[in-house]
């Protein structure tokens, strides 16, 4: 860790007074930051602990409009509020599969969409080559240990996968990301949020430097009752994805009207699989429909040697989590 | 002759909880990095980036400049002033004989390159981040298929019997397979820590140790001291696995670094650092072809084994010493071959030779049941064997079809399906499998000191190692047992080298090294006090013969109803207190193993190394793991491990340990995997959010059954050591049962879900 300046905000505009230049960070639950400037891959000259700022940014609300969620309020708050439970189930068990009790009760729901990848090459500067940590010095995953690495949104710069759950409920349910920096305060669809790493792995968000995050609104979906996170890992908790996928379907009379889906394990940002959810419209949700939309979702997936399986794991996953969906009761 | 115990007071084989818990739980345990020292200053390594080459340049004035840096070592510092310590496996103390600061050569991924020192220990952090080392890199070999790996035939006598090659190819049926074990790290949760004091010319160091006498010897030798001037001091050690049995090159540096600052330095290193300037399970490969007549006795058994270590030691472990001895058959052959790659040196980890070895062996018989159409436990049965077959020696005890039955029956195993796929529960595919597990029975030369106070309270003091085993317990059991005291009467204090010398506490050999020779002092104790009180004019033992007094519930007794208590009776024997030291040399072993001992070289005697006889605890482990038909998450719901291991000394420990081994057994087959950038030779996952090991969600019911088994040829007590015994079998038991699940055999560990994902039986 290096030295940085400890700054609080206890009001919102406090939170990006004196970020001009320099590399600032915002210190929420820290379980993504502090680790990372540990490691000296982080190294903010002034870190602004924002916690102050749960009076503004740290509540829940759902009415008929929809779920507005504060970024401030805790990954196991939301996972435990009973109306999220029973209305957004997808984005209750998104944080319930996340982490650990321990890591849910310190995060922040603002902290965890822009949790960094898990990639062992950008955590450890030992490692020469990394595009993310140092732009140009190549990938040391490619050739390297990938078995963990993504297969959609990737490029030749980088494979790294977006590690996180609950973004994956936020994309699939059309979410809206609310932003306050420096010029103002603005709202952008969650699907805008995180960029695919391109020729610059390095970007990884729309945002700004001082742009903080204040929450997320999720719009109204009575269907969203039917609606699942399946998370397959190696081991049964504490465990990030291998593949999962975030589904909501409407089915009336036996045939799906809509179906979202998004897929976290297996791409570079949080996946939503369009194709995927045009090939199930109008179709009965059984096995077979099942397979078309997974099969459509992987159409384009990339592997390397390590990551070979995932394609047909991220199909599996898929299916397997539509036909939960569908014999749900709500 | 003398002893007794009554069901009143604690003793062998009593179930308490460990003497040591509480002040585990509330924190007054104190462990290595714990032990406050005046005014320290700090050390952080600094580890290099590359497998294989050399140090070109170092920058180091960005990390001098950092505000609170006092020194920083590198090899143009170091050289020799940190002398060899020897290779452990050739009769010197180190686990490596890599001396990372003695000149600009890498020899592996994660070498020390630099000792930053500072205030403190951010301060020492920040530095060694700062430091610049740029290399001049060689292209490396991580392993097997490594480029320039170098081959060695690793065993001078392989165990050999009658014409395998004949008896294999004459056989009704065969089964030929290739199995893989993968590179594995302890991961103590106590990290490698060492602290290091001088007082003039005396040498402190406080370090989680497997071998206080070891560290001591070796550090000695390195740094041209008499041993005598030499302290190590480990009471408490958070977890080992074998990974704290060999003197590591750290301990010499962070002495050094001390000396030369004048000031005590402790030295907290990284867990990533662990992985590298410490031990772990090398990487296996194997062949095992099996040939048995149509009944299923094995005609023919070969077992070829290969195995990673770095480039300067041949450390080997060789399991066909085992693998050959566990069942019946005339024909016999084996062969080991190490590969010498740019590693760091592989080292102990619970059961070494034995966790690979065995699922090899114990895979290879699954697949020989199924091919017979048989059921695996019958498989067992009739190659069960009373004479361990390559040498012809009697095993003093083996219990091992006791083990299959009673498990069968414990586990429902007459309800199995042999098809596999057969036993499916909704979604989820049921899969039964089972194994032998099997360790050999150890021990080592050991002394101990006992003294009982007028107070009638015992200390025993033994520089015996408890790395979380439950040594104390087992240790105070003991001299309550043998002192007629209660156990609270009893003060263990160990992991000391103030203490007289215990051996490593490796090959699972404290409990009967150790309780053997504590029962030995605590019978010169009562010698002492019985010879004094009969000698005396006066009280209730006058004239006896000291001989027919005992020690029991707290009081002397002799013929006819004399009793005294023991305080009384020391306060008639006017001593102040009463000490007896003890040494213990065990059959098979010569007198100057003491000397060894002493120098913290202990050797181990036992197994299949005995003139006349094999000595091996024997069990039957049972799984089952439950595979998800569509997407192949593989879980383990149930593990049932029945054991036999001669005298149990103390109770609830000793499942405990069965328990561990179970557990980590699934660890070990379903995730642990350091996980290597081939083409750099470098681990790639180390640390615990990507070292897999399970977490509480995924152990189910964990079951062990001890089965009564008096042995008398082991050592005077009969104990058979059964730390190691726990996690040898399920390996190959989990990979069985997947088989069984799902059609599929799994011949490398671990065991994870992409390798199922080839047929779609969902
Ligand atoms: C061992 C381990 C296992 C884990 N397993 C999982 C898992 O299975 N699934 C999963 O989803 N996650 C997992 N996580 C990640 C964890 O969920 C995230 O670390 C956590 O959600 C981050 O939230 P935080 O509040 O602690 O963020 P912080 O660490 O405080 O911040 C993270 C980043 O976001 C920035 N930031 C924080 N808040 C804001 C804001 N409001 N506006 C703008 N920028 C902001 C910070 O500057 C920093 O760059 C795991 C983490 C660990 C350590
Ligand atoms: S995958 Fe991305 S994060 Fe990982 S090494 Fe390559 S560039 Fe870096």
């Amino acid at each position: 860790m290096r030295p940085f300046v400890y700054a609080r905000a206890e009001a919102p505009e406090e939170a990006f007074a004196g970020t001009e230049g320099g590399h600032p960070a915002f210190l929420a639950g820290g379980t993504t930051l502090l680790d990372l400037m540990k490691l000296d891959v982080m190294r903010p000259d002034r870190v602004v602990d924002i916690n102050d700022l749960a009076q503004e940014y740290g509540a829940i609300r759902i009415d008929d409009r929809g779920l507005e969620l504060g970024a401030l309020v805790r990954m196991s708050e939301a996972a435990e509020h009973p109306d999220i439970v029973a209305g957004y189930p997808v984005i209750a068990q998104s944080l319930q599969l996340a982490a650990s009790t321990q890591l849910r009760n310190m995060a922040t729901l603002g902290g965890n969409v822009l949790q960094r990848t898990r990639c062992a090459y950008f955590r450890d500067t030992s490692w020469a080559a990394c595009n993310k940590r140092v732009p140009g010095s190549g990938c040391a995953a490619m050739d390297g240990v990938n078995r963990k690495h993504a297969v959609l949104g990737t490029s030749n710069a980088c494979i790294a996968t977006y590690p996180g759950d609950f973004a994956q409920a936020l994309i699939a349910l059309d979410a809206t990301v609310d932003v306050a920096g420096p010029a103002g305060r603005r709202a952008l669809p969650f699907a805008e949020l995180h960029r695919a790493p391109g020729d610059s792995p390095e970007v990884e968000t729309a945002l700004g430097p001082h742009d903080l995050i204040t929450g997320f609104r999720v719009p109204a979906l009575p269907w969203a009752r039917r609606s699942l996170y399946l998370k397959v890992r190696d081991r049964e908790s504490y465990d990030f994805a291998l593949a999962s996928a975030a589904v909501a379907v409407d089915v009336e009379d036996g045939l799906v009207r809509e179906a979202r889906i998004a897929l976290g394990g297996v791409a570079t940002k949080p996946w939503r699989a369009r194709q995927a959810e045009a090939a199930l419209k109008g179709r009965t949700l059984d096995e077979n429909a099942a397979e078309t939309a997974a099969s459509a979702a992987f159409a384009d997936a990339e592997t390397r040697d390590g990551n070979a399986y995932k394609p047909e794991l991220g199909r599996r996953t898929l299916v397997r989590a539509l036909l939960q969906a569908a014999t749900m009761r709500v | 002759m003398v002893m007794a115990k009554t069901d009143a007071t604690a003793g062998i084989g009593s179930d308490v909880a460990r003497i040591d818990g509480r002040l585990k739980v509330t924190g007054e345990a104190r462990y290595g990095s714990d032990f406050a020292v005046p005014n320290p200053a700090y050390a952080v390594f600094k580890t290099s980036a590359i497998a294989r080459g050399r140090i070109a340049a170092i920058d180091d004035g960005a990390a001098r400049s950092v505000p609170g840096v006092l020194d920083i070592l590198t090899y143009r510092d170091v050289g020799d002033e940190v002398g060899e310590a020897g290779f452990f496996a050739s009769g010197g103390y180190a686990g490596t004989t890599i001396r990372p600061l003695a000149s600009d050569r890498i020899w592996h991924d994660g070498q020390i390159v630099a000792v930053v020192l500072a205030d403190s220990f951010e301060a020492a952090r920040e530095a060694a981040h700062r430091l610049v080392v740029d290399y001049a890199a060689e292209p490396p070999a991580a392993g097997f298929d490594g480029p320039g790996v170098e081959e060695e035939d690793a065993k001078k006598d392989d165990p050999a019997k009658g014409d395998a090659e004949r008896a294999l190819r004459e056989a009704a049926v065969m089964v030929e397979a290739d199995y893989a074990t993968p590179t594995q790290h302890h991961n103590p949760i106590e990290l490698f820590t060492t602290t290091c004091a001088w007082t003039g010319d005396r040498l402190t160091i406080w370090e989680p140790s497997q071998n206080v006498y070891g560290i001591r010897n070796g550090v000695a030798k390195q740094l041209s001291l008499d041993p005598e001037q030499v302290r190590v001091v480990s009471p408490y050690v958070g977890g080992a696995f074998g990974s704290r049995g060999s003197l590591t090159q750290r301990t010499a540096l962070i002495a050094l670094a001390a000396k030369r600052l004048n000031r005590p330095v402790k030295l907290m290193a990284t867990r990533d650092q662990g992985y590298t300037i410490a031990t772990y399970r090398a990487e296996t490969r194997h062949r095992v072809r099996l040939g048995a007549d149509a009944q299923g006795r094995l005609q023919a058994l070969s077992h070829e084994g290969w195995e990673v270590t770095s480039r300067p030691d041949s450390y080997k472990v060789a399991g066909t010493s085992a693998t050959t001895r566990v069942y019946a058959c005339s024909n016999i052959a084996s062969e080991v071959t190490i590969l010498h790659a740019d590693r760091n040196t592989p080292g102990f980890m619970r059961s070494p030779p034995e966790v690979p070895y065995v699922f090899a062996l114990e895979s290879a018989m699954d697949e020989l049941a199924v091919k017979l159409g048989m059921d695996p436990i019958e498989l067992r049965r009739i190659n069960d064997t009373d004479v361990e077959p390559v040498g012809g020696k009697p095993f003093t005890t083996r219990s091992l079809m006791k083990c299959f039955d009673a498990g069968a029956k414990a586990f429902g195993w007459s309800e199995r399906d042999p098809t596999p796929g057969s036993m499916r529960d909704g979604d989820w595919l049921v899969g039964w499998g089972c194994a032998t597990t099997l360790y050999p029975t150890h021990i080592a030369p050991a002394t101990a000191r006992v003294t009982l106070t007028p107070a009638g309270k015992a200390i025993v003091r033994t520089a015996a190692h408890d790395i979380g085993t439950g040594a104390y317990t087992a240790i105070a059991l003991t001299a309550a047992d043998r002192l007629g005291l209660p156990l609270d009467r009893i003060a263990v204090e160990i992991g000391d080298t103030n203490f007289p010398p215990a051996p490593v506490a490796g090959g699972s050999n404290t409990t009967a090294s150790v309780c053997n020779v504590v029962a030995k002092a605590c019978e010169q104790v009562r010698g002492q006090l019985a010879s004094a009180v009969t000698a005396a004019g006066d009280g209730p033992f006058a004239g006896s013969d000291p001989n027919a007094l005992i020690l029991a519930e707290g009081e002397l007794r002799g013929p006819g109803n004399a009793s005294e208590a023991i305080g009384d009776a020391m306060a008639r024997a006017s001593s102040g207190a009463i000490e007896a030291y003890a040494e213990n040399v065990p059959d098979g072993l010569q007198q100057k193993a003491l000397g060894q001992l002493y120098q913290g070289l202990p050797a181990l005697t036992g197994g299949a190394q005995m003139e006349d006889r094999a000595q091996f605890a024997f069990g039957a482990e049972f799984i089952e793991v439950r595979v998800n038909a569509r997407t192949r998450e593989i879980r383990c719901p149930r593990a049932l491990g029945v054991f036999a291991a001669g005298q149990i000394v103390s109770r609830r420990t000793a499942e405990s340990q069965l328990i561990g081994g179970l557990i980590w057994g699934m660890s070990s087959a379903l995730h642990e995997v350091t996980e290597i950038d081939r083409g750099a030779a470098r681990y790639y996952n180390d640390d615990l959010a990507e070292y897999l090991i399970p977490v509480n969600a995924d152990i189910g019911k964990v079951e062990v059954m001890i089965l009564p088994e008096d042995d008398e040829q082991v050592n005077a007590l009969g104990i058979k050591g059964l730390g190691e015994l726990g996690n040898v079998g399920t390996n190959a038991a989990i990979a069985n049962a997947v088989y069984h699940a799902t059609g599929v055999r799994i011949r490398s560990l671990p065991i994870r879900i992409e390798k199922l994902l080839g047929d779609r039986s969902a």
